[in-house]
């Protein structure tokens, strides 16, 4: 019982793996450009923005929430940290203006669902209209660009011949890997996800880890905003659109479920990359956009059904 | 004259799950025009019986005659078809929708056009309530209408089934008693109709009242069948409950110590009124009485899972209110829920992190878990409460319900708790983990725990408490120490009958 269960988990997780590597042997075959190093790294940095915004949502499916929002904040903490910027402020005090006002918004997005008892899609829902809102209006629609050299580094510099922006990713997974894994809100988002009331009645701030899993989303949808800005080296009101689905697909590709309390960051990871190489693959294809759209909703319907075929056939 | 044919005839039926008998060769029987009142304590088998006659189970053995053919009732479908209509405690209307909406829920008319035919449905609904005479406005949405009248609409929409059968389940439960004289009026037009009523109640004077013959069971087995009036509610209850209290309670009694916990006049709207008791270290108060009397609230109001409205619950002398299960568990308070499935466990989650749920704030620094001593803490609980699982990073949900009642229980014995309330503790477990379950409550108190254990199971109540608190209509009516009360005063208290 014990072995199979845990099979199931692994295999899930592993399943994507294999996934992730057929579909590089498919591109490999199909292209010579692909397998390449200028090009894996290509795709590493192109992940990374939707593998970061895809931290705190992982987070947040597995409390058994939703947030829609999270593409908005990407632009508000954008446009935030390129105003600070301009003004003068300096690097780091930017990026922690940038971060605070992301925190921010999931902060308010938490308490409207854990004391306004919002249900997480109302509540995302209307800050996803209210960051984007607040973005437009900061800037008056207009992108914000032209920074000093350093902020650049956090795109195109290297450290060891490793993009800096995959390495962030890498560091960022690791650190949100032992808050997960190792740490009491780590255990508690679980067993929110799982059973909220359960965990009630276990003595848990419930309401408090919940207002925290919006926060911490709200950070890495801020976080990733810095990427974005230091890449296009310029901050733009109405980046970031769709972001959000982009980041609820890779969590779901991932393996974690959408009803909460079973699920890895790994997989997440994984999912992310699946979609990356996915573009990247039908860009060097030559695939048209219209097309790309229809075969990432294809792969997306595909990985989870086989995921609930095989779980209804176990059961 | 030859007698009738019964509308309903059951013979033999036996139904068992894995490790309990809930029904064995029961015989019953209906007439048209006749209500046949079934009495029976909490798992004496009238639900399960009900679930056969509904097409919800399937019987293992025995036969159901309908008008005197044998009748296979294999799926809810196939028993409307038969006539049999059940109208459950918990009623099944849409609030939202009005009443002909409900009644015609899933067979709407239509037009020819394909579309919903309102005026029809309006108009049959108009005659089946009026039939029950019972005046609702059609247009109203039916959770806005009172408890009877939607009861009556449910009748309604049974009928329109051309049900013969009607099962009502403790009808009168939730209504007031102008409401019950309603519903009364209304089933006596059903009998005239020569609808037969399988009525099951645990209000004794009901028997007597509606009632034409009355069936007790017990244990999963028919004691008797008697005509109403030829038996006495007294006699009725010690039929209910007239079996040997067994001694696979193990009840060893620790000389109580210090008061740890002290209830002083809690009260919740609709749910419960000015309770007061107090528990000693060492004592188990077990607390009796019948579904819906107000134990399991009083169990949340006390661990702060609802807010009560009045009254205060002072643990270790230290007085006060508890404001959130965060805060009790912090003053020394355990819960072991009703439901262990939907409020105990998390399903999903390990076993050790069940085990460590509430404790896994002691077992982490700096918010780190210390994995190597929260693992050794889950095994020593595992093995220590014999929890049957291949290791502690089993799911949960994989577990037997005994084995999930352990984790629940361990749970607390990590936390250390000075009083447990246990909600049905042995609910659906089998009897060699029950004896299990026993054993830790005696070592609970002869550590010094108080134990509030509320049970529907009466022997176990007698066996396992030292004191006993009997509740009926959210208030404690009666105290007893366990040597001096027996099934029939706990049951008679529990009923509103003085005895």
């Amino acid at each position: 019982m014990k072995k199979w269960l845990l099979g199931l988990t692994h295999s899930r997780r592993a399943g994507t793996l294999v996934g992730l590597f057929l579909l590089g042997a498919l591109l490999s075959a199909l292209t010579p450009f692909f397998l390449t190093r200028s090009n894996l790294m290509n795709v590493m940095e192109q992940t990374a923005i939707n593998a970061v915004i895809a931290v705190g949502m992982t987070f947040v499916i597995l409390s058994a929430g939703i947030d829609l929002s999270v593409g908005s904040i990407t632009a508000l903490s954008g446009v935030v940290l390129a105003n600070r910027l301009q003004a003068g402020w300096g690097m780091a005090p930017s990026l922690v203006a940038g971060v605070a006002i992301g925190a921010l918004c999931g902060l308010l997005s938490g308490l409207l669902i854990t004391r306004g008892r919002l249900p997480p899609f109302i509540a995302t829902l209307g800050m996803m209209s209210m960051a984007r809102g607040a973005a437009l209006l900061f800037t008056d629609g207009r992108p914000i660009s032209g920074f000093e050299e350093s902020l650049r580094f956090l795109s195109t510099g290297r450290i060891a011949g490793i993009p800096v922006p995959v390495l962030l990713t890498v560091v960022l997974y690791a650190l949100a890997i032992v808050l997960l894994n190792r740490t009491r809100f780590g255990r508690y988002v679980y067993a929110i996800g799982g059973n909220e009331e359960a965990t009630r009645l276990s003595g848990v701030a419930v309401g408090f880890h919940k207002t925290l899993v919006y926060v911490l989303s709200g950070v890495t949808a801020a976080l990733a905003s810095i990427l974005l800005t230091a890449r296009l080296n310029s901050a733009q009101p109405i980046a970031g659109m769709m972001y959000e689905l982009d980041a609820i697909a890779a969590v779901v590709i991932g393996g974690t479920s959408l009803t909460g309390g079973l699920g890895t960051l790994g997989g997440t990871l994984i999912g992310a990359l699946t979609m990356g190489v996915l573009r990247n693959g039908l860009n060097l294809l030559g695939i048209s956009s219209f097309l790309q759209q229809i075969v990432i909703g294809f792969v997306i319907i595909v990985a989870v059904l086989t995921d609930s075929l095989v779980k209804s056939k176990r059961r | 004259m030859n007698a009738p044919t019964p509308i309903l005839r059951m013979t033999g039926v036996s139904k068992s799950f894995p490790g309990v008998v809930a029904l064995d060769g029961v015989d019953l029987d209906l007439m048209a025009g006749e209500v046949h009142i079934l009495l029976g304590e909490n798992g004496a088998g009238k639900s399960t019986l009900m679930k056969i006659l509904s097409g919800a189970q399937a019987l293992d053995g025995g036969e159901i005659l309908i008008d005197g053919k044998t009748a296979a009732i294999g799926s809810p479908k196939a028993a409307r078809e038969l006539g049999i209509s059940i109208i459950y405690q918990e009623l099944t209307l849409v609030p939202q929708l009005s009443a002909p909406a409900n009644i015609f829920l899933g067979k709407e008319p239509t037009t020819p056009l394909g579309l919903l035919d309102e005026g029809a449905m309006k108009e049959r609904a108009r005659a089946l309530l009026d039939a029950l005479g019972v005046v609702v406005d059609l247009e109203d949405p039916v959770g806005t209408l009172g408890v009877a009248e939607q009861q009556m609409i449910e009748v309604a929409k049974a009928l329109s089934e051309n049900a013969r059968i009607l099962v009502m389940d403790e009808p009168t439960s939730a209504l007031t008693s102008s409401e019950i004289d309603q519903l009364f009026a209304a089933m006596a037009r059903l009998l005239e109709r020569g609808v037969g009523i399988i009525y099951i109640s645990h209000r004794m004077n009901e028997v007597e009242r509606v009632g034409h013959r009355v069936s007790v069971l017990r244990d999963g087995r028919k004691v008797g069948t008697y005509r109403a009036g030829e038996v006495t509610i007294d006699e009725l209850i010690r039929l209910m409950v007239g079996r040997p209290v067994g001694d696979h309670f193990p009840r060893r009694r620790a000389p109580p110590g210090a008061e740890v916990l002290r209830v002083s006049g809690l009260s919740r709207r609709g749910a419960l009124r000015d309770i007061s008791f107090s528990l000693r270290r060492g004592e188990i108060v077990g607390i009796s009485g019948l579904l819906g009397a107000g134990r399991t609230e009083l169990a949340r109001a006390i661990f702060g899972a609802d807010r009560p409205d009045e009254g205060a619950v002072d643990v270790k002398g230290k007085a006060g209110l508890v404001r959130s299960p965060a805060a009790a568990i912090e003053a020394g308070l355990g819960l072991l829920p009703e439901d262990r499935k939907t409020q105990g466990l998390v399903l999903a989650l390990s076993v050790r992190e069940n085990l460590t749920l509430t404790s896994v704030k002691r077992l982490s620094r700096l918010g780190l878990i210390d994995r190597a001593r929260e693992a050794s803490l889950s095994q020593r609980y595992v093995d220590d409460l014999r929890i049957r699982t291949p290791g502690i990073e089993q799911r949960a949900g994989a577990l037997s319900g005994g084995n999930q009642q352990k984790i629940v229980l361990g749970k607390w014995l990590a936390t250390g708790v000075d009083v447990l309330i246990m909600d049905e503790p042995t609910r659906g477990i089998d009897v060699a983990a029950k004896v299990e379950i026993y054993e830790l409550m005696n070592r609970l108190t002869a550590d010094g725990a108080g134990i509030l254990m509320i049970s529907s199971e009466l022997p176990e109540v007698l066996g396992m408490s030292d004191r006993i608190l009997v509740m009926r209509g959210g208030s404690v009516v009666a105290e007893f120490v366990s040597a001096n009360a027996t099934q029939e005063i706990l049951l008679g208290a529990a009923l509103g009958q003085a005895s």
